[in-house]
């Protein structure tokens, strides 16, 4: 703590201000009071209520809580859907992690050249981010319609589509959301439409941080080009990769946006994720309680693999 | 091993001739200093031949080999940064071992040369740490090390020592001279500290605007400067340079004489001195002044002209007083006063 009090303007000020300035604790909690103020409402008194909704038999529809103990929790583990929904939530969240790590890894690689009009490429890149996301997921919703898929359009024009010795069948459309496996693809896809700008521009930072120096260093040393990449860039700059993974991680693993708007869990179940669940169960279905207790089983995941996160970025740190 | 052959090479950036028709033979085995200021195109004439930067014509030959347009890693050179570029997340071992490493070599050679190269620069001891944890002096011996694990073809250094303090510049100047005596490795160092370059190189380029202005043995380089340019680069403190009788004279502040202390030949070139100024370095007193009558070169007033002369010696030189001072014939160089350059009748 500073002994010294901060310079303010000679001028008449109230006993009580004057006071106040002298005192910096008083000080310093005025100042942090909004911030804590903050965080309590808006985390801290949901998840309060979420552990106390998930403890009791709450629905949207009575005025009564009931004490049920872990049941809501127990039960679940039983359920095939939220079993479906976990290990969703798994492969949505490592999909969209490694696909977007490595595209994003790519591109930035790409920007960091110099070539002909690289600022409309980098504009283009950051587009989908600056878009509004239920605009931008309409869009997909159209991308991926049944009858009038611009991707499958592609794909007939090219000849992979609808004709009897095409590759991918003879039926005229695919049906993205219609099919279990293509409309996780088409989750997937979608998150790293999303993510991907973010991630380029944290890697295309990481990469700008590299000395020169170093890079030529390894290229005089004959390193080839993956020599470089992989031994020299990447650990160079995995820190920043850490926190690419880390921002991907926490913003796709609770996101439900996509599969709302896509394919509201569907076909069959097929796609819910634990935060879709939790939004379909408690507040479409009513059972709140039980909804709670999906949504919480997302809280030791986040808290461990970030709590993991952090701690290889501090020990992969260099200086 | 093999020597180096640079034939007319330019390089330029956008309208910027940073190396204007440069040519150079450098034997197998020479250490070759290219000196300069900044922005004289030193950096750019080893990166080009470093492959680091692109020549836009000219030629560049290791061994017999045209090496223009081949990258880097195809050259086999090693090369020693200014900020020595070590690997940071790599271990000193991992660091020397990586040139190897990019050319397969298999493990127990590796370690062998590991081994050798660390002990060649004394670190061994120091395998096992990453470079933050190392002083600037270990920093530096980890890169030369790494530069000197295979057996590269030439051998460049950009500033090495320039990260060094003043008290381990010394000691790794000499350390580097003697390495080069070991493994006689054709060796281009660049700097712009012309001690470095005196003590250092077999040869010394001095090079302004991209273009070499002078090139040969230090000594030479030091009695006989082939123009201003190099005149008033080389000396610590620099040449003097006046103009005297219609033409542009040269010496050394350690050859301008005190009359009485020192005898004059009967040739030597007499001026009177007038000093302004006195500074005793312990082991030097420098004398800063200037030559009434003469017009003195453009380096600003009244400090023109500095003689240097042991500080044990006892004198009446007093400051603001006009004293008689001589330079010995064989120690001034003639300049032609328009074009800079040495003037064709020279007493040598």
């Amino acid at each position: 703590m500073s002994s010294s009090t901060p310079v303010l303007p000679r001028q008449r000020r109230s006993a009580a201000e004057r006071a106040y300035a002298r005192n910096e604790t008083l000080l310093a909690i005025g100042m942090i009071a909004p911030a804590v103020l903050f965080i309590v409402l808006l985390v801290g008194v949901p998840f309060g209520l979420a552990i106390y909704y998930s403890l009791h038999d709450v629905t949207t529809g009575g005025t009564t809580a009931r004490w049920v103990g872990l049941q809501h929790f127990a039960d679940l583990l039983t359920d095939r859907n939220f079993r479906q929904a976990l290990g969703n939530t798994i492969l949505f969240t490592g999909g969209t992690l490694v696909t977007t790590l490595v595209l994003g890894t790519i591109l930035a690689e790409l920007l960091m050249r110099d070539f002909r009009g690289k600022w409309i490429v980098r504009f283009l890149v950051l587009l989908p981010w600056t878009a509004p996301v239920a605009l931008g997921l309409i869009g997909w919703l159209w991308m991926f319609d049944s009858v009038f898929s611009p991707i499958d359009w592609l794909l007939r024009q090219v000849g992979l589509l609808g004709s009897r010795d095409a590759a991918l069948g003879i039926m005229p459309n695919l049906y993205w959301l219609g099919d279990k496996v293509l409309a996780k693809v088409s989750i997937i896809l979608v998150n790293v439409w999303r993510i991907l700008p973010l991630a380029t521009v944290i890697v295309l930072a990481g990469l700008n941080s590299v000395p020169r120096d170093v890079i030529e260093q390894a290229r005089v040393d004959r390193a080839g080009y993956f020599r470089r990449l992989f031994q020299v860039i990447l650990p160079m700059i995995s820190p920043i990769l850490m926190i690419a993974i880390l921002f991907t991680f926490i913003f796709t693993i609770a996101d439900m946006i996509p599969i709302f708007i896509l394919t509201r869990g569907g076909p069959a179940n097929s796609t819910n994720t634990l935060a879709s669940l939790a939004f379909f169960t408690g507040i479409l279905g009513g059972n709140l309680g039980r909804g709670a207790a999906i949504a919480l089983y997302l809280l030791p995941v986040l808290g461990g693999v970030s709590a993991v996160l952090l701690r290889l970025i501090r020990r992969s740190e260099v200086t | 091993m093999a020597k180096l052959t640079v034939r007319d090479l330019h390089t330029t950036f956008g309208s910027v001739k940073a190396v204007d028709g440069v040519s150079l033979d450098v034997r197998d085995g020479e250490f070759l200093v290219l000196l300069g200021a900044s922005g004289s195109g030193k950096t750019t004439l080893m990166r080009t031949i470093a492959g680091l930067e692109k020549s836009s014509s000219g030629e560049v030959m290791i061994g017999d080999r045209v090496v223009n347009g081949l990258p880097p890693n195809d050259r086999n050179i090693a090369m020693v940064f200014q900020s020595y570029a070590l690997y940071p997340h790599k271990t000193v071992a991992r660091n020397i071992s990586f040139p190897l490493e990019a050319v397969r070599t298999d493990k127990a050679k590796t370690k062998e040369r590991v081994e050798w190269a660390a002990n060649l620069f004394g670190i061994g001891h120091l395998l096992d740490r990453k470079p933050r944890m190392l002083s600037g002096g270990e920093r530096q011996r980890v890169a030369l090390a790494r530069a000197l694990v295979r057996e590269p073809n030439l051998f460049l250094l950009d500033e090495p020592l320039s990260n060094l303090d003043a008290k381990l510049r010394h000691q790794a100047r000499h350390e580097l001279k003697k390495l080069h005596h070991r493994i006689g490795i054709t060796t281009i160092y660049v700097t712009h500290d012309q001690v470095e370059a005196m003590g250092l190189g077999e040869r010394v380029a001095v090079m302004n605007f991209g273009k070499i202005e002078q090139i040969g043995q230090p000594s030479d380089i030091y009695r006989e400067p082939a123009n201003t340019f190099v005149a008033r680069f080389m000396g610590s403190p620099a040449m003097n340079l006046i103009n005297h009788g219609g033409e542009t004279l040269g010496f050394h502040p350690e050859n301008l004489l005190p009359v009485g202390e020192f005898q004059p030949d009967p040739d030597s070139l007499r001026l009177r001195f007038l000093v302004s100024g006195l500074e005793d370095l312990g082991a030097d007193l420098l004398l800063y002044g200037s030559i009434p009558g003469s017009d003195t070169s453009p380096m600003g007033e009244g400090v023109d002209v500095i003689a240097k002369l042991p500080a044990r010696l006892v004198t009446s030189i007093e400051v603001d007083k006009e004293a008689d001072f001589f330079v010995r014939e064989r120690y001034v160089n003639r300049f032609d006063p328009v074009t800079g350059q040495r003037s064709a009748s020279v007493a040598a």
